[in-house]
């Protein structure tokens, strides 16, 4: 008796987890109305492009470094890995990647590390999916910083890549 | 009475001018040479009718030196060597006395004789007419203070040749500048709003390369100073940069990072036969070439951190010459190729630092700060570099022994990216 029950049990539950049409209620009957509302047109669909979502990570556009370092940091990868998605979703973006530094070094010097700044994030880009041909990279070396103190609030704010969709 | 108006206004308007072009650079001088030799010099007869005195040029030229002690001539004015009472300059001390006139001829020729005399020995030390058009007065003057200078120190002088170096005003105006070494007759060979960097002198001072980011990314260009033409030397992707031209003037050195990472390319100056000379993986940048053209400096970061490495021309392994704390980047060899001048960064300042090939000492020479982009003069005893003086970038040089700095103050924004220019 029992093992017929638990068979019963067993064949319902397969049956609710395999079925592809969910059981459909009774219809009520139809409500008389006098006139029919029309139908509301359908709304439009509005693409809202994550590019311009202030409150994504992709909002985000800015990969910062320590002093002469290159590789990304840790904190940075979620946001570039983002980059990297968005633009293998959408392979008619490209981007430019600009590299900067802060003014420890000689010009050359830096113009040399903030080209490896900005072809770093570019690796990292590929890895996430981005095309090569979607990416350019220059390098400002210390020529454009954002501030100019001799200092280190100000040098942390140089030495960055920024992500610039074209 | 307009025309009477008009005639004082253009008087104006010219002794205006003068004035600015005389005030070009400001310029300060700290310290002193081990011996000073003191010379006086006797404003030259018909010196005080030249709408220029070279007296003040070749007066600041020597003083600039730090080598020279000038003895004040108030009260004698010889300027034939009949006029001359030897006695009269011994007891002020002077060792040596110029004396001479200057006139300008009716073809508009300016002509100066001038004599050094040994006020010890009582002989004259040199006699020399130099003359030049009109509008070349500051050039005779200099001319006249390389002789001087030559004749008492054993030196090649360098009052005759010019800088290169590039003046920032605000966030977005740029301009190269070529002047005389005394920082006068500024010439503009560029002026834009995007950054410059890097001016190189051909050998002959014919051409400047030099780095621009006009274009949105930097880009190595060759710009003819008597033409004004430009070319393009070199646009790859990524950056261009660091031109360096071999002594004989048939290719210039150039960092590239169109390989994936900045390393150094031999081009020729119309751009063509592009070969690569470096393959490290890391950053090879900042090439300089002896004075033989057979090797370069550069700045390399192979082993880690930024250090000065040497290589052949024609290939051959790199050696590194920097070690011990600190980064060192800029090289750039003295002209009798026995060694280097170079910008050292440690404990958060940049020094202006000397090594020798042979001993591998360095010599630092400045005081620290941000003394950067240091190159030697023609004649290896003056090293020009871009510093800060009372918050602005500013141009200064020091003597190969340290002993004597000058700082060059331009009218107004940042000087920085100096290089200084060869012989003529």
């Amino acid at each position: 008796m029992k093992k017929i029950l638990i068979s019963i049990v067993l064949a319902n539950l397969l049956v609710a987890c395999a079925s592809e049409k969910p059981k459909e209620p009774e219809a009520a009957p139809a409500p008389v109305v006098e006139s029919a509302a029309p139908a509301p047109a359908p709304a439009p669909v509005v693409a809202v492009d994550p590019l311009n979502d202030p409150t994504s990570i992709l909002a985000k556009r800015s990969v910062y470094f320590p002093f002469d370092v290159s590789a990304v940091q840790g904190d940075d990868k979620a946001l570039v890995e983002a980059h990297a998605k968005y633009l293998s979703e959408h392979p008619d973006r490209k981007v430019r990647v600009e590299g900067n530094c802060d003014e420890r070094g000689s010009s050359e010097y830096n113009l040399a590390l903030g080209q490896r700044r900005a072809d770093s994030v570019k690796k990292m880009l590929i890895l996430g999916g981005a095309k090569e041909s979607q990416i350019e990279t220059i390098s400002y070396g210390k020529e454009k910083p954002v501030c100019t103190e001799h200092d280190e609030a100000c040098w942390k704010l140089n030495r960055r890549s920024d992500i610039k969709y074209q | 009475m307009a025309i009477y108006v008009l005639r004082g206004l253009v008087g104006l308007l010219l002794l205006v001018q003068a004035s600015i072009a005389g005030a070009a650079m400001s310029i300060e001088i700290i310290g002193a040479g081990e011996h000073q030799i003191p010379v006086a010099i006797v404003p030259f007869g018909g010196d005080a009718n030249l709408s220029q005195s070279i007296n003040a040029v070749i007066v600041g030229d020597l003083q600039r030196t730090g080598l020279f002690r000038l003895i004040d001539p108030v009260g004698k004015s010889p300027h034939e060597i009949a006029d001359v009472s030897y006695p009269d300059w011994q007891v002020r001390g002077a060792d040596a006395l110029v004396i001479g006139t200057v006139a300008v001829q009716p073809n508009n020729r300016i002509e100066a004789n001038f004599r050094l005399l040994d006020v010890v020995k009582q002989v004259q030390l040199v006699g020399q007419s130099v003359s030049a058009n009109a509008d070349q007065m500051r050039a005779v003057g200099h001319r006249i203070a390389d002789l001087i200078y030559e004749k008492l120190t054993g030196d090649q002088g360098v009052f005759s040749t010019r800088i290169a170096y590039v003046n920032k005003e605000g966030e977005k105006h740029y301009k190269l500048i070529v002047a005389d070494s005394d920082g006068y007759n500024e010439q503009t060979v560029l002026d834009q709003s995007e950054p410059i960097m890097s001016p190189a002198w051909s050998p002959d001072g014919s051409h400047l390369a030099y780095v621009s980011f006009e274009t949105g990314h930097a880009v190595v260009y060759v710009q003819s100073l008597y033409t004004r033409q430009r070319m393009v030397l070199a646009d790859f992707r990524g950056s261009n940069s660091a031109p360096a031209w071999s002594p004989d003037g048939k290719h210039l050195a150039i960092a590239l990072a169109r390989d994936g990472i900045t390393q150094i390319y031999l081009i020729n100056p119309n751009g063509s036969g592009l070969r690569r000379i470096t393959f490290s993986g890391a950053i090879d940048t900042e090439p300089n070439f002896s004075p033989d053209g057979q090797t370069l400096l550069f700045t390399s970061d192979r082993g880690g951190s930024p250090q000065i490495f040497t290589k052949p021309v024609a290939g051959g392994p790199a050696q590194r010459l920097t070690f011990g704390d600190g980064n060192n980047f800029s090289p750039h060899y003295s002209p009798d190729g026995k060694g280097f001048v170079f910008t050292h960064f440690v404990d958060g300042k940049f020094f202006i630092a000397t090594q020798d090939f042979q001993s591998g000492q360095m010599e630092i020479l400045t005081q620290g700060g941000w003394e950067r982009n240091p190159s030697f003069a023609p004649n290896g005893k003056l090293i020009l570099f871009s510093s800060e003086a009372r918050g602005r970038g500013i141009l200064a040089t020091v003597s190969s022994d340290g002993r004597v700095q000058e700082h060059m103050f331009t009218q107004s924004g940042d000087a920085r990216e100096p290089v200084w220019g060869p012989h003529l």
